[in-house]
């Protein structure tokens, strides 16, 4: 097992009555991609201001490398790195200019401040607008230096809070591209989001957050085959004999079988059914035209948790999800 | 939940830390060096540094005309650059006395709302330093600007002075003049620390502006009338007629004080004409065997100004604690 990272027990934070953060129970290991996952309002970012210190608990306990944010504030921020999801610069200075103010909070010596801004502006790709006034920037630009910011202290953890909000689809790309990179590197990475596939092309672990507490956890399949009860959907298209249902729905794993068109099934299965499909179908006597399996997406899981959820609380605020 | 908060006791007592780690002024310096960057840049302070350069040279050199008829008849012609007044303009100390809040609260207004309204403030707190380094930092760099810019005008006057008098100042009008620049610079404390509470009370740089701004202007306008009344009204009726007038002049002259308008006022002109022996009500049997007109020594003009200039730094000091503390509680979620 890895080594731990960051650990929350029982974590609770209470606004005026109002129950941001209840009992979250939370680890990450070494090395991890983890994503938080959850609507708007449901917590995310208080939990990422406890976890950096930056907000005091009203209960429970958080450790973070080792250290109690509440009470080692100055060892914890000086090993994780944080981008807010409101990320701002000071636009009358260049995006050097604004590195350098970090350096200098970071307590950094010129040398070793000077070289680490030079690696964090080539990783990010930013070298040749360095000197440019960060209020010509785009967004994906910024969101990019904010990344050379978390990196010049040389973090072990970096948190994101919703890193791709607002970015164009190609930014985006970019900064997943990114975000792989910095766990290539071995930097542990936990990133907060609503945007379900992109947590899903980076994440190695999903914690599903609803409401102030984290209702599901897992890796995608984990948490697939906990909602919908099957993992894989096999898509077949069969030009031949007609009525394979019944044939296909005998077959080992399976759980449910659709026929969206007259030539196409569709098989909801626990496991990898291609191989066998495609044989039953041959057996059958049919000409098997394509075969595809689909991993079920985070959006079907998130829909299908909170379409469960809505019967007992209808005020699921379907807006925040988009 | 008990269980998880004794745990946490639990790791607190194994790292063997009550207390917050290191100290709260990490990263002060850093805070301060670049906020003073922003200020001594920024085309508002430019604007401000103009008006005041433009205001001090003018005021003196009409000053400075105004006393070459007298040179040589006075000890303190030096100090009398500062309070000279010659019609329609007024005296460079009165102009200091709406400049200095000016520009107190023009470096201030906007200090704290500033980041959260560029969204700076959650990553700047992100970093290894305490809210309360960037707090100090950023009223330090305001006064260590003022500081600046009012040595600079100090300089600049006498330099103005001896060219235009031609004779250079005696020790005791530099002692003089630096303290009263001591006081100037106290003086814009207050403000500053007043600007930088309304720019954490405020969300809006422009709310925070105008309150500082009418704060300002109620002490400078409307304190003084308020005084007189308030004294009139909580006037004790006991007693004859003349106790009566005394006690409700003395008590318009403490609450007088309560604005640092009054404080500032009182102790320049105490620190730049010597010959001024009494802050308060001074009775004629009181002047019995009294030099009329004799200067008072510097120390004893020190004396006199003591309770204003530390008046000037508690409520300095007093405000900044207030604005502190509200800080120190604010969420950062914004």
């Amino acid at each position: 097992m890895q080594e731990i990272v960051l650990e929350a027990q029982g974590l609770t934070k209470q606004y005026n009555g109002f129950v941001a953060v209840d009992g979250l129970d939370l680890t990450i290991r070494q090395g991890e991609v983890f994503g938080l996952l959850g609507p708007n309002g449901a917590g995310k970012t208080t939990t990422i201001l406890m976890l950096l210190g930056l907000s005091e608990p009203t209960a429970g306990s958080v450790r973070v490398l080792g250290f109690d944010p509440a009470r080692q504030p100055l060892s914890v921020k000086a090993r994780v790195g944080y981008l807010p999801e409101q990320l701002g610069f000071y636009d009358n200075l260049t995006a050097r200019e604004n590195l350098i103010y970090t350096a200098r909070l970071n307590g950094l010596s010129r040398e070793v401040a000077y070289r680490r801004i030079e690696e964090a502006l080539a990783q990010v790709r930013l070298q040749d607008v360095a000197d440019r006034r960060v209020s010509t920037f785009s967004r994906g630009m910024r969101q990019r230096l904010g990344v050379a910011d978390v990196l010049l202290k040389h973090p072990r953890l970096v948190i994101m809070d919703e890193p791709t909000q607002g970015l164009d689809p190609e930014a985006a790309r970019e900064f997943l591209e990114i975000i792989r990179q910095l766990s290539a590197d071995g930097i542990t990475v936990m990133l907060s989001s609503h945007l379900l596939h992109q947590v899903q092309a980076v994440c190695d672990r999903v914690g599903l957050f609803y409401q102030g507490s984290m209702v599901l956890e897992g890796t995608v399949e984990e948490l697939a085959r906990s909602v919908l009860g099957s993992a894989y959907r096999v898509r077949l298209e069969v030009a031949g004999p007609d009525r394979l249902e019944d044939m296909l729905r005998q077959l080992d794993g399976v759980v449910s079988v659709h026929r969206p068109a007259p030539t196409v099934y569709e098989l909801e299965a626990t496991s990898d059914l291609r191989a066998a499909a495609a044989r039953a179908v041959v057996e059958a006597g049919g000409d098997l035209l394509s075969l595809e399996v689909e991993l079920p997406s985070l959006d079907d899981i998130y829909a299908q948790y909170f379409h469960q959820s809505d019967g007992s609380d209808a005020q699921t605020d379907a807006g925040g999800r988009s | 939940m008990d269980v998880s908060v004794s745990k946490s006791n639990r790791w607190t007592r194994a790292s063997g830390r009550y207390r917050r780690e290191g100290s709260p002024w990490t990263g002060l310096w850093a805070v301060v060096a670049k906020e003073m960057a922003d200020h001594l840049t920024s085309v508002r302070m430019s604007i401000l540094e103009i008006l005041t350069v433009l205001t001090a040279t003018g005021t003196v050199y009409v000053a400075a005309q105004n006393l070459r008829q007298t040179v040589a008849q006075d000890r303190f012609l030096f100090l009398k650059l500062f309070t000279t007044a010659q019609d329609p303009l007024p005296a460079f100390v009165g102009f200091l006395g709406f400049l200095v809040p000016l520009i107190a609260i023009a470096l201030s207004f906007d200090a704290v709302n500033g980041e959260f309204n560029r969204r700076t403030i959650s990553r700047i707190l992100a970093q290894p330093i305490y809210r309360d380094a960037l707090l100090l930092g950023k009223f330090l760099a305001g006064l260590f600007t003022m500081a600046l810019i009012l040595t600079t005008i100090w300089l600049l006057i006498i330099g103005l002075g001896i060219m235009t008098l031609g004779v250079p100042p005696s020790a005791e009008e530099v002692a003089r003049s630096l303290w009263f620049l001591l006081l100037t610079i106290f003086y814009g404390g207050i403000w500053l620390a007043l600007g930088m509470l309304c720019s954490i009370l405020f969300r809006q740089p422009a709310t925070a502006a105008l309150a500082s701004i009418s704060t300002w202007l109620f002490f400078t306008i409307f304190w003084g009338m308020l005084a007189s009344l308030l004294a009139q009204a909580l006037t004790p009726e006991r007693g004859d007629l003349i106790t009566q007038a005394l006690t409700q002049v003395r008590l318009e002259i403490a609450l007088g004080r309560f604005s640092p308008n009054t404080l500032y006022a009182e102790a320049a002109l105490a620190m730049l004409q010597p010959s001024v022996r009494s802050l308060g009500l001074v009775l004629p049997f009181q002047l019995q065997g009294a030099l009329l007109g004799a200067p008072l020594p510097l120390d004893q003009s020190i004396m006199l100004t003591w309770p204003h200039l530390t008046g000037l730094i508690a409520a300095t000091i007093l405000l900044f604690a207030l604005g502190y503390v509200i800080f120190q509680r604010r969420e950062i979620r914004a």
